[in-house]
């Protein structure tokens, strides 16, 4: 250990502010950065799943409820390549 | 590669190179606006204008500090190692001001060719060790210097 | 080699293939940046000159490194959008831009509270500060940009294009403390020669850089397998993953 005690080391002879403030955002940016992607993944498995629902036969009804619901911009996939041409 | 292909990378490769022109000229012709200050040989040498808003830096003389008693006015002269400016200042000097330490100084050159801060920002080099490793540092150079040898530089 | 390429061109394999690297990258990468930061904070020596607010370079430099690499990195990708039409490529810049972007700014926030206690002002606008700040930007405009058209092949070729151009700025970064008088000082950690500080710095600092390096590739394989899910839903192996869960988990990931 580089200090006497942990009051030293939380201060560090003045330091503390700058150095702790950095990791604190490091960390915080860190965890910011999985959350939106954990969120990302969940969106779209969710959206989806919910798709396979709809498509299964007998609960057509909840159609409506999908297209509003899910704030999703339908973006064509790559399987239809075919409408974009350079 | 097919040919289709090596004509793609071509063009992507020219157009890289020539962006990469293009910019390396942009940043040649600004070169004096990039660098952040003149060092003390421009200065000398006259090439950085007298009584315009400037950046000055370079090492803090070894024995070149005199502090006002009465006030926070300092001067000291910054130095290259081959010319060397007087550098006015009056105000809080940061933590790591101190003698054979890199500044950038902010502020005019007046009709003297002397520099008049009005801010002083201390610059460092790319080393750093422990407070023990630096002391044993300086007492093998003093050494050295007793004895007359050329040191390495650090 | 070439066979590995064009598995790459299969996203289902490329799916399976990221979910057996990443609880490695993920564990890995946790254990060497944790220990790098723990080592840095409360182990290695103080600085003779700065003291303790040098400690911060234990966060700041695999920041700013990693800010850099992951640019090469999609550089790379978007040339091989331009020239092969690999779709996985795109996918990877996708997503990396915003792992990226947060990476620049932990470098420049880092940096600014680093320069406050050493050099006394927390921004100054030398060759380096400004460059850095142009990455961010050019971040910001792939992130931008890959939302702004709404046919997926056309955005591909725009962002590699912007992506490919902007690459010059790479150098400028890295050179500007060479090329042009800076407040910010020369690099510390060269390739070629010895790092200019003692071991029980730089190897904290070695251990940080590694494990970041690894965390991004955890980060963005993840990411990578999200935008495969979300391209390839029409097919039969995504439904039969989103089925089995998707693998929102962090642990699994995998198929």
């Amino acid at each position: 250990m580089a200090f006497d005690s942990f009051s030293a080391f939380i201060i560090m002879e003045g330091h503390g502010p700058y150095v702790w403030t950095c990791y604190g955002v490091f960390f915080l940016l860190m965890a910011l950065i999985t959350w939106l992607s954990v969120r990302d993944r969940r969106r779209v498995v969710r959206t989806q799943q919910r798709e396979q629902t709809v498509a299964s036969p007998g609960q057509t009804d909840t159609v409506r409820n999908e297209r509003t619901g899910g704030g999703f911009q339908r973006i064509p996939t790559s399987q239809s390549e075919s409408i974009s041409k350079s | 590669m097919n040919p289709a292909r090596k004509r793609k990378l071509t063009i992507v490769l020219f157009l890289l190179a020539g962006v990469a022109v293009a910019v390396g000229l942009t940043t040649y012709a600004f070169r004096q606006n990039i660098n952040l200050f003149y060092d003390p040989s421009q200065i000398a040498g006259g090439e950085a204008p007298v009584n315009v808003r400037i950046r000055a830096g370079g090492m803090v003389e070894e024995g070149s500090v005199a502090r006002d008693p009465d006030s926070l006015k300092v001067q000291f002269r910054v130095t290259d190692y081959s010319s060397s400016v007087t550098v006015h200042y009056e105000g809080i000097l940061p933590d790591l001001f101190a003698e054979g330490q890199g500044v950038v100084a902010t502020g005019q050159l007046n009709e003297n060719r002397e520099f008049v801060a009005s801010e002083v920002l201390a610059k460092h080099d790319e080393q750093y060790m422990p407070p023990e490793v630096s002391e044993a540092l300086e007492r093998s150079a003093a050494r050295a210097r007793e004895e007359g040898r050329e040191m390495p530089e650090y | 080699m070439w066979q590995f390429f064009h598995k790459l061109g299969s996203p289902k394999w490329f799916y399976g293939i990221a979910g057996r690297f990443m609880p490695w990258l993920l564990g890995l990468g946790l254990v060497l940046s944790l220990a790098g930061i723990v080592w840095g904070l409360a182990f290695a020596p103080q600085d003779y000159l700065q003291g303790n607010s040098y400690r911060i370079i234990f966060i700041h430099v695999p920041t700013a490194f990693l800010a850099q690499s992951v640019y090469m990195m999609m550089a790379v990708a978007g040339v091989i959008t331009l020239v092969w039409k690999m779709k996985l490529a795109d996918v990877f810049v996708r997503a990396a831009a915003p792992v990226g972007a947060i990476l620049t700014v932990l470098a420049l926030f880092t940096g600014a509270v680093w320069g406050k206690p050493t050099w006394g002002t927390w921004w100054i606008w030398d060759a380096r500060l400004t460059s850095m700040l142009i990455l961010l930007f050019l971040y910001l405009g792939i992130i931008g940009l890959s939302h702004a058209y709404s046919d997926e092949k056309t955005a591909a070729r725009a962002v590699a294009v912007l992506t490919v151009v902007g690459v010059v700025n790479i150098p400028i970064i890295k050179y500007s403390v060479n090329w042009w008088n800076t407040l910010h000082q020369p690099a510390t950690f060269k390739l070629t020669e010895k790092p200019t500080m003692v071991p029980e710095m730089w190897v904290p600092l070695l251990l940080a850089v590694l494990g970041t390096y690894l965390l991004f590739g955890w980060v963005s394989l993840y990411r990578m397998q999200t935008e495969v899910l979300r391209r390839e839903r029409r097919t039969r192996w995504v439904k039969d993953v989103i089925a089995a869960g998707g693998g929102s988990q962090l642990k699994s990931g995998g198929a």
